[in-house]
């Protein structure tokens, strides 16, 4: 089954973006062939950004909100209705700048949600800036010689904020980011994926990483070592893992609340037959 | 000597930035704000002024950042649009009663939702009841002066207040115009230097910012605060005589345009009055007695001035770029109140135009103006103008 739209895609030719969609589009529409996902059960977010016109691109329900404020939105839609599968697109400037405070809230409360970051380095949308991942001397349009700012590491940061899935995903290995994505979505709990995206126009960063980038899933690493994952993290200079960091089952925010329940379907809903037929 | 440059409104309050060399200016990208960040970065950049520019994470702290530099005594300035206000309003809200005399230039644009960037002004009209001084720019050249003339009146000791200074966003924000852009020394010793009565950081005289007033003397720091915003409509008026001295324009609490002897009058902000003005010019060539007034300083709002030069209209016709929901347009509903006072007061008609940046043509506004003459208005009805269906 397709989940594409009739929209035009806007993204500039070759933009990472690309590779972000088509992953997550054939894991979706895997997931939901085979049974796995039901497609009405899914809602995406996304909030402001070049990033952020993803939700008009899928044909699944969806809420494109403010700059920054997913998390706890997509919170809000859990916690209503547990069945459903959340899954959140959000920018570098979204979780990192403006955002970030609700980034680690949400992985500390391990809210089974799927926060997915489009790490393009950059404030795309608003033509080019430094975000808080920009590494430091960047040159933009607001720092013409360079930011005097260090970037954060978005994983060791998440494994802090105890986050019970973190990977960092590369656009330009579609198939390695679908395995990815597939892990995140099915994983209980919340899940972190930072992705790798050049932004062609303002942050082409291509080379860079493919120059750079191996998988984890290469070489011995295991993913249950809280320790170790922290510092394999700290590894960001001319070797960039990308793959899974860390993966742990642990109770969800929502079943800490209120266990198995759903009072969603569990509600009382009034039966309002009677009224209707005598509307009739 | 003054020169003319092609600017953008962007540009030319960029401009009027390096020219008043702030100490400090805190900012986060918007559209259509960020032409006016990025270009001040680049005098930065370049070493044109001696500004410490920090480019924060959120609007928030954007505020914040200035709120702190201009209570340790800086000269501070930030700018935004639309969700960028929206998000920072905590402190906007709080900076009113913190007396501190930040200018902020916010080009004007459509809130969220639906999501737009285009203009209209829900995003200011949304500040009016917190205590800024406001003043709308018709174009460039007015956002670029209004910038002197806000710096005058938020450091004047008699008003200590923020003020914001709009323009439309794109239209004005984003569209370039020929602006007469004043000599830097001349401007330099306009604006002078910031002298603080009080800062922190002074040791001798240590003092406390923001603390708590509870039932006890919250009441009278409020009731102050209003004073001062009240003042600051005297001082807009002596501020802008000695701006006209270097600019050679005027600045009164609003611009007259064809209006005195006019039996039907529009009240309009911003760029549209521009497109007014070009439709009340044909219609005067063909005879009718039509004109406009464009409000500048909208808080405080000089009530009394407006009835003044309303009160021998026939009809009047206010054309508001927001909605108040719920209640009266924001612009109708002060010139409304304005005429209270009067025996006999004439017609009125609310109009809402352009929001989320929805064009409006020249030959709209004369529909309004044909429509005023023909007597066909209700003053508890509000119209649309552009609106489908
Ligand atoms: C409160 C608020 N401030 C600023 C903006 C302006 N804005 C729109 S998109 C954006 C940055 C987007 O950057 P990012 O999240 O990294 O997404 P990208 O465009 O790079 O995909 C900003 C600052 C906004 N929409 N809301
Ligand atoms: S500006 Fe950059 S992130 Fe935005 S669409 Fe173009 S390439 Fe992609
Ligand atoms: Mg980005």
């Amino acid at each position: 089954m397709s989940i594409t739209t009739e929209k035009k895609i806007q993204w500039c030719p070759g933009c990472g973006n690309f590779g972000i969609y088509n992953a997550f589009k054939s894991v979706l529409e895997k997931n939901i062939d085979e049974g796995r996902l039901k497609k009405e059960n899914i809602v995406i977010l996304s909030g402001i950004g070049c990033y952020g016109y993803i939700t008009n691109y899928y044909d699944i329900n969806s809420f494109h909100a403010t700059h920054g404020r997913i998390p706890p939105l997509a919170t809000g839609i859990k916690l209503a209705n547990p069945s459903l599968s959340v899954i959140a697109f959000v920018g570098d400037g979204d979780a990192y700048a403006e955002g970030m405070s609700h980034t680690i809230h949400a992985a500390r409360r391990n809210t089974d949600i799927k926060l997915i970051v489009h790490d393009n380095g950059v404030y795309g949308l608003t033509t080019g800036q430094f975000t808080p991942t920009s590494p430091r001397g960047f040159k933009g349009r607001s720092t013409p010689f360079g930011n005097v700012e260090n970037p954060i590491n978005p994983i060791t940061l998440m494994l802090v904020a105890r986050a019970t899935f973190v990977a960092r995903g590369f656009c330009g290995d579609i198939k390695h980011l679908e395995y990815i994505l597939e892990r995140a979505i099915f994983h209980k709990g919340f899940s972190f994926v930072d992705i790798l995206q050049p932004c062609v126009t303002f942050n082409d960063t291509y080379s860079f990483y493919r120059s750079r980038v191996y998988k984890l899933e290469d070489t011995d690493y295991r993913t249950d070592q809280y320790e170790k994952a922290i510092l394999k993290s700290l590894e960001f200079d001319d070797r960039i893992p990308i793959g899974i960091f860390y993966e742990k089952e642990e109770e969800s925010f929502e079943e800490a609340i209120r266990g198995t329940h759903n009072y969603f379907y569990e509600r009382q809903v009034p039966d309002i037959s009677e009224i209707v037929r005598e509307m009739i | 000597m003054s020169v003319y440059k092609p600017l953008t409104g962007a540009q030319a309050t960029a401009e009027a930035m390096r020219q008043i060399n702030p100490d400090v200016v805190a900012a986060y990208p918007i559209t259509p704000q960020t032409p006016i960040v990025e270009f001040f970065a680049e005098f930065v950049a370049n070493g044109l002024v001696d500004t410490e520019m920090i480019p924060v994470e959120s609007e928030h702290s954007a505020l914040s950042c200035v709120v702190g530099a201009a209570a340790a005594g800086a000269r501070a300035m930030c700018a935004t649009s639309s969700q960028g206000l929206a998000l920072m309003w905590e402190i906007v809200a709080a900076t009113p009663g913190l007396r501190l005399p930040i200018v902020m230039p916010v080009v004007n644009r459509a809130l969220s939702t639906p999501i737009n960037i285009h203009c209209d002004h829900s995003d200011t009209m949304g500040t009016l009841t917190i205590g800024w001084v406001q003043i709308y720019s018709e174009n460039a050249q007015e956002a670029y002066e209004n910038v002197f003339l806000a710096l005058k009146i938020a450091e004047h000791p008699d008003v200590l207040l923020p003020v914001m200074v709009m323009q439309d966003g794109f239209i004005t924000g984003h569209g370039v115009e020929n602006v007469k852009v004043l000599d830097d020394a001349v401007v330099k010793e306009f604006v002078g230097q910031r002298n603080p009565d009080r800062y922190l950081l002074d040791l001798e005289h240590p003092y406390t910012i923001g603390p708590l007033a509870l039932p006890d003397f919250y009441y009278e720091v409020k009731r102050q605060q209003e004073e001062a915003i009240e003042r600051a409509k005297e001082v807009y008026l002596r501020a802008g005589e000695e701006l006209a001295k270097i600019t050679g324009n005027t600045y009164p609490y609003f611009e007259e345009y064809k209006s005195d002897d006019a039996e039907a009058v529009i009240v309009i902000l911003n760029s549209a009055a521009g497109t007014a003005k070009d439709a009340i010019d044909e219609l005067r060539a063909e005879g009718r007695k039509v004109g406009l007034i464009k409000p500048k300083l909208f808080r405080p709002f000089p009530y009394k001035e407006y009835r003044e030069v309303l009160k021998d209209k026939k009809v009047i016709g206010v054309l508001d770029r927001s909605i108040s929901f719920g209640s009266y347009a924001p612009v109708y509903a002060e010139i409304r109140n304005a005429l209270f006072e009067l025996d006999h007061r004439p017609a009125m008609q609310s109009y809402i135009y352009g929001l989320g940046g929805r064009d409006i043509f020249k030959s709209e506004i004369k529909n309004v103006f044909e429509e005023l003459l023909s007597g066909n208005v209700d003053s508890e009805k509000q119209k649309y103008i552009g609106l489908r269906g």
